[in-house]
């Protein structure tokens, strides 16, 4: 009875793979190509009426935050050619998928980032003086002086912090979202990674394991054309990175990533879609890196300004959704206005500067605590050599300028 | 890329560690037309640190491969390149990447010799840079020597100044098996004057074989790589306090010279290890080890001092970085420990 039980629990596992001929070699190479999904056009006019449905407020909001990233990366992209901070990533026109997104997310949705997303880190309230106080790696900085500039995170806001290997994000987004099902909850982790770091085989494993273990989780590509001087067309072929998710079995949309409205309504979808059928959903956002990848990075070395200057005044997130807004007066327009807006955002960016390059270091204790829940013993021994040597050549370090001295 | 190197005088040159490395490179790939150069961004870009300048205009692409973003796709495609007879340089961005292609390193490289009974040969080159740089933080500064050290089949280098770098990176691509070739980011832009042998296009350095930098009798200091600098450094400023150290550049660090440490043991009778890595089975431990099981423990007049970063990931702010790598003075403070 038992060796028979246990033989048909085996039989019910196993799915024959589906059965059907051709009897004429023809491969396939590619499918039909994807379109994009657009809402608005390149000079803010409206196309896909039913789509114009965001309240007047949320399109305000998320307008000024996009001015207020810009002169953000602005200043602090300048910061570290002054030496004021040691490295920086901008988003330039880019803003319209990160602020669009998270615009279109429920605040308990788990975010895991790659490091270009301060447009998700701001929507959810995160300030300018935590940003630069993690640039400048302060004692007020919330990571403890522990990361690289840019590579926040807060617990805070569901938003996991960044980390240097690309794409061991991703993966970590099919197993939350993995989490999130079994466990009935209204969340889905949200995943950011570029159109390179989809070249990576965590993006692969990741996608296969969310569709088939039925994960809520939502892919986000922003394929912006290049990872760092490498363009597209030397990163992958095929049907960009939107034309590789059908082959794992989700479902998939291409949108044009510079436009906020189609943004939005493709998200707002695709998460009431994983919530509803508890499956896992890809977004890839057609979109262009117009600043440099970093500021260790010189990008006119690998591309021409004509090709930049194309999409900064061509094909621009901030001029298409300010144009929109305009046309549909949903927004008063007026150059005093709007200059002021980004005056003020510069002086409160140079006061944070200020600010946070005259606070102390972080705390020497902060040295090793952390490494475990507890400070092990052989780490106590540690802070102990550590403290009798500056207590021994203390002329020798700033010791004043560590928050809580020694 | 010869070219760039500054000619001081008769029979010398000036050359960074960055066109050490550079020249060797592009020696080896002029001498052996199954040489290639693969990794991120070496190209076209010249290489994340430059350190491939000039090499993709020479060459071409069919000789230095930009590939998409994958380690485990690019590292496990050369290591069957070099099974089927090309001879890869594997360039990783740092290290610290490569643990995402680290079982292709290890379980493909280094083993499969043995597990072929000798059948399938993998003559490659993994290298870049190792160890800290300068505020990259806990996934851009870790030491992988005594990883990768402790890996049988393996062959495991760390050049410390040009001298190095050309001489062990032209051994490396010449020998028959996988060799981890471990850089630094800040020695890429020190400078060294560089005999004219050095510059030869056959110019080899012995592996398996390291080298005294600074003859002395009172301590031994045993290091490798960025480390030998400070070593230096403190050894001369001890030198005006009278005190003799024998500084001792390891340059291979598997199959690691025992017997060139031994020696200075006999001599000195006190040893110094500096490494910027955790102390845990790190080199330094191994050190110790490989004194305590030979007749060199019988020289001792002190037990070892050990040098090694703190043992937690490292930092990002200014201050608690400094205090997280050994600098000059911590050296100093040691030989003065083991002299005591």
């Amino acid at each position: 009875m038992k060796h028979f039980m246990r033989f048909s629990k085996i039989s019910k596992a196993f799915k024959e793979v589906p059965s059907q001929y051709v009897y004429q070699i023809n491969p396939i190479q590619n499918f039909e190509q994807i379109k994009q999904f657009r809402v608005i056009d390149l000079e803010g006019n409206l196309i896909a009426k039913e789509y114009n449905n965001i309240p007047k407020e949320t399109l305000n909001q998320i307008f000024d935050l996009m001015l207020t990233i810009e002169e953000m990366d602005n200043i602090l992209y300048m910061s570290q050619r002054q030496g004021k901070i040691s490295f920086y990533m901008t988003s330039f026109g880019e803003t319209a998928t990160t602020v669009g997104t998270t615009a279109a997310l429920q605040p308990q949705d788990f975010i895991f980032p790659q490091y270009r997303e301060q447009g998700s880190f701001m929507w959810r309230g995160f300030t300018i003086e935590q940003i630069v106080n993690q640039c400048i790696g302060n004692h007020l900085d919330g990571g403890k002086g522990r990361q690289m500039p840019v590579h926040y995170g807060s617990k805070d806001l569901n938003i996991v912090t960044v980390s240097s290997p690309l794409t061991t994000q991703v993966p970590q987004a099919s197993g939350a979202g993995y989490g999130f099902r079994v466990n009935g909850e209204n969340k889905i982790a949200a995943t950011w990674f570029g159109e390179g770091a989809a070249s990576e085989g965590d993006f692969h494993s990741a996608m296969n394991f969310a569709q088939t273990l039925k994960c809520q989780t939502l892919f986000l590509c922003r394929n912006n054309h290049y990872a760092i001087s490498t363009p597209t067309d030397d990163q992958f072929k095929g049907d960009t990175i939107a034309g590789k998710a059908p082959a794992y079995g989700m479902r998939t949309l291409k949108i044009d990533g510079n436009d906020l409205l189609a943004v939005y309504n493709g998200v707002k979808y695709a998460r009431e879609e994983i919530i509803k059928n508890k499956e896992p959903f890809f977004i890839e956002f057609i979109t262009y890196r117009i600043g440099d990848h970093s500021t260790s990075d010189h990008s006119v070395l690998y591309r021409s300004q004509e090709e930049i200057d194309s999409w900064k005044s061509g094909n621009n997130p901030i001029n298409r959704l300010g144009l929109f807004l305009k046309k549909q007066g949903l927004r008063q327009f007026n150059d005093e206005h709007d200059n002021q807006i980004r005056k003020d955002v510069k002086n409160r960016v140079i006061a944070a500067l200020k600010h946070g390059s005259e606070q102390q270091s972080p705390s020497i204790h902060d040295l090793f605590t952390d490494v475990y829940d507890e400070v092990l013993p052989h780490l106590q021994d540690q802070y102990t050599q550590l403290r009798e040597h500056l207590t021994k050549y203390k002329d020798q370090y700033p010791i004043n300028k560590f928050k809580g001295g020694l | 890329m010869l070219r760039i190197v500054h000619k001081l005088r008769c029979g010398f040159a000036k050359m960074t560690v960055r066109e050490a490395i550079n020249s060797a490179m592009a020696q080896e790939i002029e001498r052996d037309q199954n040489v290639f150069l693969i990794g991120e961004e070496v190209g076209q870009y010249q290489g994340a640190y430059k350190v491939s300048k000039g090499l993709y205009d020479r060459f071409g692409k069919s000789r230095i491969w930009d590939t998409p973003i994958t380690e485990a796709g690019f590292t496990g495609l050369s290591v069957g390149a070099a099974m089927y007879g090309l001879k890869p340089i594997v360039e990783f961005m740092t290290f610290n990447f490569a643990m995402q292609a680290i079982d292709h390193v290890i379980n493909s490289a280094a083993k499969l010799h043995y597990m072929s009974a000798g059948g399938l040969k993998t003559s490659i080159v993994f290298r870049g840079i190792n160890g800290a740089a300068a505020a990259v933080a806990a996934q851009h500064s870790q030491c992988f020597a005594a990883w990768y050290s402790q890996v049988p089949g393996l062959i495991v280098l760390s050049p410390y100044d040009c001298d190095d770098a050309r001489g062990l990176l032209k051994a490396a691509v010449r020998n028959p098996n996988p060799v981890v070739f471990l850089e630094n980011e800040i020695m890429y832009n020190e400078a060294f004057e560089v005999p004219d042998n050095v510059m030869d296009k056959d110019y080899l350095i012995p592996i398996g074989k390291a080298k005294i930098m600074r003859e002395g009798k009172d301590v031994t200091i045993v290091t490798f790589s960025k480390m030998v600098k400070f070593s230096m450094l403190a050894a001369a400023e001890l030198e005006r306090e009278g005190i003799s150290c024998e500084v001792i550049n390891l340059r291979t660090l598997k199959p690691l010279d025992r017997n060139t440490v031994i020696e200075s043991i006999k001599k000195t009778h006190r040893v110094v290890t500096v490494e910027e890595g955790w102390g845990q089975c790190g080199i330094g431990a191994e050190i110790c080890s490989i004194i305590n099981e030979t007749n060199a423990f019988f020289h001792l007049d002190a037990p070892v001092v050990r040098v090694t970063g703190a043992d937690i990931p490292t930092p990002y702010a200014f201050n608690l970085e400094e205090l997280s790598f050994p600098k000059t003075h911590n050296i100093v403070e040691a030989v003065k420990l083991v002299l005591k």
